[in-house]
């Protein structure tokens, strides 16, 4: 059967010649590169040419470049390791309610401990509002932390203008801005001087890297105390044998996006707009959810109204493609996603969520196969769904979804046609 | 190991008995209000029995596919039979739900239920 692979920003496919780079550091020079002898010279040499690598891609010094298992970790180290850094000189952290659950759950933790948390809203499309980041900012506030964009919805928020704002209004002389942009360093260029900010997540494992390796940019002066401690790797702020092959992944990775993301960027476009363009023409009562320009380039995110998102993706699934949802009954706490609740979509017409978000790797044809397949999926549930069948008599929407009273229900007009 | 079960799988991708039933003997429909699911079951009944049953369901895969499972469990039984039928045994009759889908089970004996609730007092005016 054909498989189609549309859920990259949950993990892309490893590129053959990453692939190719790690291979002799499993099984030939498997030296620790904290070892003087030449097998470990040899691993340093790697680590140390990777974390050029790594901090070209996003115009950094290598210095500026701390190597982490994951995303998750390099989020929890800047959260956590500013917090305990600056704690004597103020407890307020600034971050947008949309953010990813390796910013929102750290948080949790520390508001226990006596911080206090600002979660900025987002408009119906996911921005941030810059007006309501200004008038956040506070003489105790040590971090504003603000992804670059969503993973689920695609909106790009503009981080230049936000750190201008943080940067201009000068509460305090130390004040840091982190941005967590993992689902923007597999398509989008990311330059941490044009962007101006102190500290930046991304990860391998959604740019055509292994998984194991992913990165925290912290710019130089700026200090934080480490979370995991043991011996002297990563200059004493992230102890722990290096993870060489996936580091070395990495670091390939990384080069390859450098050279090639603009061409391969263009393609992916394309593709999404195919998508974005053409399933509203085969599919009735469908709303994009996320903002249209300021969108990542490989994100789709739309609401099927009627229909549910799980039961989607696992019919999309029977016919080989892979997609995601942030319906209630997708997600293991049957909370419709945080990041639709948020931008205030409906709750019966979020329950109706797919994403689909695009690789290099996709091609012309898969999404062909998607604009034939999917709106036949979408039919054979609407057939079965009482809410369609309701509406095809009376005109009127019944209320579903996550939260509702159905013993008081009653009909409800929710959607604004724009 | 798959999150569903193959019979899962089967009764949510080909699930029997969907639609409705003009003039039903009598019509059931719940929510969950937790994650939002929704479900119509029609019935007609004949000689005490359960003689044609039909749904409706907006849900997930496991939604659907207790919907359907709990149809086909129901068709020919007495009223009483079905009214004794509880969510368990559609979990079990479906090879199991995952944990956190076990409340799905809830929704479709509740809905016939409901159904037949409506049938009676349909019959007691």
């Amino acid at each position: 059967m054909k498989q189609v692979y549309l859920d990259n920003q949950s993990n892309t496919k490893l590129d053959k010649k990453v692939f190719d780079a790690m291979i002799p550091f499993f099984t030939d020079y498997y030296g620790n590169p904290q070892s003087i002898y030449s097998l470990g010279a040899a691993s340093k040499d790697v680590l140390d040419l990777a974390r050029i690598q790594v901090a070209n891609f996003i115009n950094a010094d290598a210095k500026e470049i701390i190597f982490t298992s994951c995303a998750t970790e390099s989020n929890n180290l800047i959260i956590k390791g500013i917090a305990e850094s600056l704690k004597n000189k103020g407890k307020h952290i600034i971050v947008s309610v949309i953010e990813h659950f390796s910013i929102l759950n750290p948080l949790k933790r520390l508001q226990k401990e006596g911080f206090e948390i600002t979660y900025l809203s987002v408009d119906s499309k996911g921005n941030v509002n810059a007006d309501e980041l200004k008038n956040s900012l506070r003489k105790d506030t040590i971090l504003v932390s603000i992804q670059h964009s969503n993973t689920e919805v695609g909106t790009i928020q503009d981080i230049k203008k936000l750190v201008d704002i943080v940067k201009s209004v000068k509460v305090n002389d130390f004040i840091v801005f982190h941005t967590d942009a993992v689902s923007s360093c597999g398509c989008l260029p990311i330059d941490v001087k044009d962007l101006n900010v102190d500290a930046l997540t991304f990860s391998s494992s959604v740019m055509y890297g292994p998984k194991g390796a992913a990165a925290l940019y912290v710019k130089r002066g700026v200090r934080l105390v480490p979370q995991i401690e043991g011996g002297v790797q990563e200059n004493s702020q992230r102890s722990g044998t290096e993870n060489i092959p996936a580091i070395v992944g990495f670091g390939k990775a990384c080069e390859i996006a450098k050279s090639e993301q603009s061409v391969n960027t263009q393609k992916i476009k394309e593709l999404r707009d195919k998508l974005i363009n053409e399933l509203p023409k085969k599919i009735e009562y469908i709303y994009l959810n996320g903002a249209l320009e300021n969108r990542s380039p490989c994100n789709v995110n739309f609401s099927i109204e009627f229909v549910e998102g799980e039961a989607l993706f696992l019919l999309l699934d029977a016919k080989g493609i892979m997609a995601a949802s942030g319906s209630a009954c997708a997600n293991k706490n049957l909370k419709l996603s945080h990041v639709l609740t948020a931008m205030n979509v409906d709750v019966a017409i979020g329950q109706g969520s797919i994403v689909f978000t695009l690789s290099k790797y996709n091609t012309q044809e898969d999404i062909d196969y998607v604009l034939e397949e999917f709106p036949k999926i979408v039919s054979k549930l609407r057939e079965m769904s009482p809410l369609y069948s309701y509406f095809l008599q009376t005109g009127k929407r019944k209320e579903a979804g996550p939260g509702t009273d159905f013993e008081h229900a009653h009909d409800h007009c929710h959607i604004s046609e724009d | 190991m798959a999150f569903y079960s193959g019979k899962v799988m089967d009764h949510f991708a080909n699930p029997r008995n969907v639609g409705q039933i003009e003039n039903a003997d009598g019509i059931g429909e719940v929510g969950n209000p937790v994650c939002g699911d929704m479900m119509t079951f029609y019935i007609k009944v004949k000689d005490n029995k359960i003689d044609d049953v039909k749904f409706k369901t907006f849900g997930c895969g496991a939604a659907i596919a207790v919907s359907s499972m709990v149809s086909e469990m129901a068709k020919g039984k007495t009223i009483e039979e079905v009214m004794n039928m509880t969510n368990e045994d559609v979990a079990k009759e479906l090879g199991g739900l995952p944990p956190n889908k076990m409340h799905c089970s809830n929704l479709g004996a509740d809905a016939l239920h409901k159904a037949i609730e409506n049938y009676k007092s349909k019959q007691g005016k």
